[in-house]
Order: structure tokens, then C-alpha cells, then sequence
């Protein structure tokens, strides 16, 4: 791995892999693919799954690289530096904002989520997870551990011990990031994904051993369990189904951490020597490894087999994880062991997924304002922290997290990646762009990719967000042609609206107008730095012990 | 557990795998070539003739 003139940089080509592929491995690996594909009906949806992939995972996974790549190579590590290199134009920078304040909101209640993945670890190997064999049991142990009864539930002291574990992730992710890009996130990663890839086979060895655990309910067996996840339905009519493209495409997406503004940021470490192309799909194959191959195989199917599809039908992300899981391994001899690594498992996922979603803020904090690392971290650290709070307040029905989710984690994920793409293809020029793409690359991608960067694409891209905006934010009815406008849309604007969900939109906009008032300070730094002295190399503050 | 399901199991857990096997592979058997300093090429006129 080649060095930069700037101290912060990779040590090694294989950290950088697993960092990627740590920030793209996370809950949705193990909890949202296998409840999509048994929903959908898997044969069709692995089919859209996999189109999606060639279509928008990978190119826009080379994309992201190549062009954070070259941002790095002109001097800007983040978003709006790196973007006003891109559009050459003094608004290009604040497009840019999107790749910080993406990460940043994201982190403010996934940390949160990573706090449960530790609880429940905790809980589970001290034993105290061991709640009987009913599943509205671990329902009533999770809505009470997360306040999703009442507001500020969790702050309140007594049973919900969940700030705790709050302070403890909280802590660790502003430890590794204060450690630097190769010291705190590349050696984390490093040991966190083999473990991780480690545990997910002791647990998945566990579910495929598991035959047919209750006689009495012989059609509950492993097989069955398989089947349930794997068999195919009447593909041709689940494929016409507008709403199965929607789920695979997103979940592609949130899978891959494209248009996250995580991917350019950790590229543009890299030089023209260091290879992008083989690098990005090694993580994104690290990921679809542990999405399809291990998260497939276990979550499902352990399920089924103590459940039945019953159990499962109309359980969301949360209740798959939190509620049926639990209960699952609580049948299973040594629950206490199992449980355990299968949660720790979860939460290393998360740690490599939240550090990620840290340093585009660190980068940008450091380049644009010229702070230190104590200083960048301390003020990011501030500012996440007042919106996790946030979050972990407004807990009932866990409205706040739910609505930063849509219209961070999902709407404006799909705007940063159709600009990111149309940018690369149109933009820069495909050709030129490909050209860039394979400075220092190993591999060479297939020429077919070209049109499908340049034109399809985009298209897929649009056509899936329009998608997205008619169903799930209009609420189309496709049978009837009428619209009931989402929760999403209601809770701001209905007859009752929900104040949750207004302050969760109101925080996304005042946190937008902030890093827009930082960035408009960097553009006068960095447009003083181009006329007269260089730019101020505080981003290269690696730590300052 | 359907024929179908087994075709699509096998080959959507081995399509990634193999994939994964493959990246996992090339990068750890790559090895990257020294890089090749080019210094000045001094003229001694030592070899002319004459």
C-alpha cells in the first residue's frame, strides 16, 4: 500500500478490504435479506436481488471508489471537498454535504441498535434471557429494554439498562475513531470480521445440525426450515410484482453502504498505485458472502424449525432479531452459548458498520475547519451524541428511529447514489472515468459494465426511486389506483400528526444547515488555500499522541 | 425442501461463495512488484571511441 503525503492512510491493502466490507456487513446481513426472501418468495427475489446487484451494487460499488479515489489524489478526503473537485463549481461542494450528514444521522440511532445487539449478548450469557418458551415474552423484554412503550422510557433508571450499554458503544466507536483511519477503524476491522465470519459458522454448523427438534411437530425440520427460505413460488407473477424490485434493489443498496458517503471517504485514502477495482468487489463479495451464504442459511431456517411459519409471517427486522431469535435459541442446548456469540455476532457487525459511518464527519471536520483530531472528534461526538438522545427519547414505537430511517437511511441514500453515478457516467465521462478506474487496478472490469454505468444504471436507479416515492411515500395502490400517502407523510402533515416524527425531520434539517454553514467557512479555506498558501494539512492529523 | 428451492439455494450460496473465494484469492496472492527507481544515466564517455 502506497502513502500519501498525508500521515492518515491505509496500512494495508487488506485492511482497507475488510474495513469496506465491515462498514457493508451489518444487521441487515442477518436480519432484513433472509425476512425479504422468505417474504417474497425467494426464487423470484434472489433473481431481482441479483440483477439489482450487477445493475447497481457493483457499478456504483466502483464508482464510489474510483471517484473517492480521485478526490484523495487533489487533497480532499471528504465529501464536500471531494465533490467541489468532482463538479468544479462552488455549489459542488455543498451537494457534498449529503456524504456527511448521511453517515452522521444514520449513526445517531444505529449506534443505538448496536447497544441491543450488546444488551442482548450480556443478557444472554449471564442467563438472564431465558424467558420460557413464549414469544410475547421476549416481545414485552425487548419493547420494555428499548422504550418502545412511552417516551424517555429508557432514561428513567430501574430494568432498562440499554443507556448503559448506549454509553459503552457510544465510547467505543469515538475511542477507535480518535485512534485514527489504520490504527483505531483498519486494525479493529481487521480482527472484528474473521471473528465475525467465525461466529456466523459455529452458529450456522448449529443450525444445520438442528434435524427435527420436536418430535411431536415433525413437519418443523431443518429441510423444511431450508425450504421455506429457498423454495420458489410462481416466479413469473412474483417478478410482475413492482414491490419485490423495490425490496431487492433496496436491499442491495443499504447492504452494499453505496451512497452512504462512506465508501468515497475511506477510497480516497488510497493513491493511483492502490488497486480500486479488485478491492471493490472483494468487499462487496465479502459482504454478499455473509448476507446470502451465512445470513440465508441461519436466521430463516432456525426459525422455521421451532416456529413454524407462523412465527415468522409479519415479522419485521426488529421482531425477526429481537423477539423470534431469542426465543429460538432458548430451545437449543447451551442457549446462554449460542445466543451469545449469535448477538455478539450481531454487534460486531455493527461496530465496523458505525466506525464507518463516523469518519466522513472526521474527514470533512478535519479538512474544511482545519481541527484537530481531539476537536473533530470532540465536536462530532457532541453532535451525535445530542441526536442519539434524541432518538433514545422519542422511543415510543421507536417513531424517531424509524422516521431518520426513511428519510435519511432510505430517501437520500437513493439521491447520493443517482448523483454519484450520473456524475461518474455523464459527468466526468464514462470513458474518462474508466480510464481512472483502472490506475493501479489488478483486475479490468468487463467492458459491459460501460453502458450499463452510463445508461442502464441510472435508469434502474431512477426507476426504482420513483418507485419508492409512489409506493412507499404516496402510498399507490397499484389494484385500486388510489393513494393513501404513507406514515411517513401523515406524521408530518395529517390531521394527526405525530411530534416524534416532526422533530426527527426538523433535526435533519437543522443538522443539514449546520455542516451547510461549515462547509461555506471550508469553501473560503480552501478556495485562501488555492490562491495563496497550501491547504493547511490538519487532516492529516492521524491522532495527536 | 423443492427441487427449485435446492437449484436456487445451491446457486445463490454458491454463486456468492465462489465469488468471495475467488476476490478472497487475488488479493491474497498478489504480491506487488518492487517499485523500480530510475536514477540519472551519466555520460562518462568512457565507451567512445577515438
Amino acid at each position: 500500500m502506497t502513502q500519501t503525503h498525508h500521515r492518515e492512510a491505509w496500512s494495508s491493502r487488506l485492511g482497507v478490504i475488510m474495513a469496506v466490507a465491515g462498514s457493508a456487513v451489518g444487521l441487515g446481513n442477518f436480519l432484513r435479506f433472509p425476512g425479504l426472501a422468505a417474504q417474497y418468495g425467494s426464487g423470484a427475489f434472489m433473481i431481482a436481488y441479483f440483477i439489482s446487484l450487477l445493475l447497481i451494487g457493483f457499478p456504483i460499488c466502483w464508482v464510489e471508489w474510483t471517484l473517492g479515489r480521485y478526490g484523495g489524489q487533489k487533497g480532499f478526503h471528504s465529501s464536500p471537498g471531494i465533490f467541489s473537485v468532482l463538479l468544479r463549481h462552488p455549489a459542488g461542494k455543498y451537494i457534498g454535504v449529503l456524504g456527511v450528514i448521511i453517515p452522521v444521522i444514520i449513526y445517531t440511532y444505529y449506534v443505538y441498535i448496536e447497544a441491543w445487539c450488546l444488551g442482548y449478548a450480556f443478557y444472554f450469557f449471564t442467563g438472564k434471557l431465558s424467558l420460557g418458551s413464549d414469544v410475547a415474552a421476549y416481545s414485552e423484554f425487548w419493547s420494555n429494554f428499548v422504550g418502545a412503550n412511552r417516551d424517555g422510557m429508557t432514561l428513567e433508571g430501574g430494568q432498562n439498562q440499554v443507556v448503559i450499554f448506549l454509553a459503552i458503544v457510544f465510547s467505543l466507536n469515538f475511542y477507535l475513531i480518535y485512534r485514527g483511519l489504520s490504527k483505531g477503524i483498519e486494525l479493529f476491522c481487521k480482527y472484528a470480521m474473521p471473528v465475525l465470519v467465525i461466529l456466523a459458522f459455529i452458529t450456522l454448523a448449529r443450525v444445520l445440525t438442528l434435524g427435527t427438534p420436536d418430535a411431536s411437530k415433525p413437519d418443523q425440520n431443518l429441510l423444511n426450515g431450508l425450504g421455506f427460505m429457498w423454495n420458489p413460488g410462481d416466479v413469473s407473477k412474483q417478478l410482475s410484482n413492482p414491490q419485490l424490485w423495490l425490496a431487492a434493489a433496496g436491499q442491495i443498496f443499504f447492504s452494499l453502504s453505496v451512497g452512504f458517503g462512506v465508501i468515497i471517504t475511506y477510497a480516497s485514502y488510497l493513491t493511483n498505485r492502490d488497486d480500486v477495482v479488485l478491492s471493490g468487489i472483494s468487499a462487496s463479495s465479502t459482504n454478499e458472502f455473509c448476507e446470502v451464504a451465512l445470513g440465508g442459511m441461519i436466521t430463516v431456517p432456525a426459525a422455521f424449525v421451532f416456529l413454524g411459519s407462523a412465527g415468522i409471517v409479519g415479522q419485521g427486522t426488529f421482531g425477526l432479531g429481537f423477539n423470534v431469535l431469542p426465543l429460538v435459541f432458548s430451545k437449543l442446548p447451551y442457549p446462554w452459548f449460542f445466543g451469545g456469540i449469535f448477538f455478539f455476532l450481531l454487534f460486531l457487525a455493527a461496530v465496523t458498520s458505525s466506525l464507518s459511518m463516523l469518519q466522513p464527519g472526521i474527514a470533512f471536520l478535519e479538512e474544511g475547519l482545519g481541527l484537530k483530531r481531539r476537536q473533530s472528534v470532540t465536536l462530532l461526538g457532541m453532535i451525535t451524541a445530542i441526536g442519539c438522545l434524541f432518538v433514545v427519547y422519542n422511543s415510543k414505537d421507536l417513531k424517531a428511529l424509524d422516521t431518520l430511517d426513511f428519510w435519511v437511511g432510505t430517501f437520500l441514500i437513493f439521491i447520493l447514489a443517482t448523483i454519484l453515478i450520473i456524475l461518474f457516467g455523464w459527468g466526468i465521462g464514462v470513458e474518462k472515468g474508466w480510464t481512472e478506474a483502472h490506475k493501479g487496478a489488478e483486475i479490468r472490469i468487463p467492458s459491459f459494465f460501460k453502458p450499463i454505468i452510463k445508461y442502464v444504471s441510472p435508469l434502474y436507479l431512477l426507476i426504482i426511486f420513483s418507485l419508492f416515492i409512489l409506493f412507499n411515500v404516496f402510498g399507490w395502490d397499484p389494484s385500486t389506483g388510489a393513494f393513501q400517502p404513507s406514515s411517513y407523510i401523515s406524521d408530518l402533515v395529517g390531521e394527526t400528526p405525530n411530534a416524534a416524527a416532526r422533530l426527527s425531520v426538523l433535526f435533519i434539517v437543522i443538522v443539514a444547515a449546520f455542516f451547510m454553514v461549515l462547509i461555506g467557512t471550508a469553501g473560503k479555506r480552501w478556495d485562501n488555500a488555492k490562491n495563496g498558501a497550501n491547504l493547511p494539512d490538519n487532516q492529516d492529523s492521524e491522532t495527536e499522541s | 425442501m423443492t427441487t427449485g428451492g435446492w437449484i436456487i439455494m445451491v446457486l445463490s450460496v454458491g454463486g456468492v461463495t465462489s465469488l468471495f473465494s475467488w476476490a478472497l484469492y487475488r488479493v491474497l496472492s498478489y504480491r506487488p512488484q518492487p517499485e523500480k527507481l530510475h536514477g540519472f544515466n551519466i555520460d562518462t564517455h568512457d565507451t567512445d571511441e577515438g
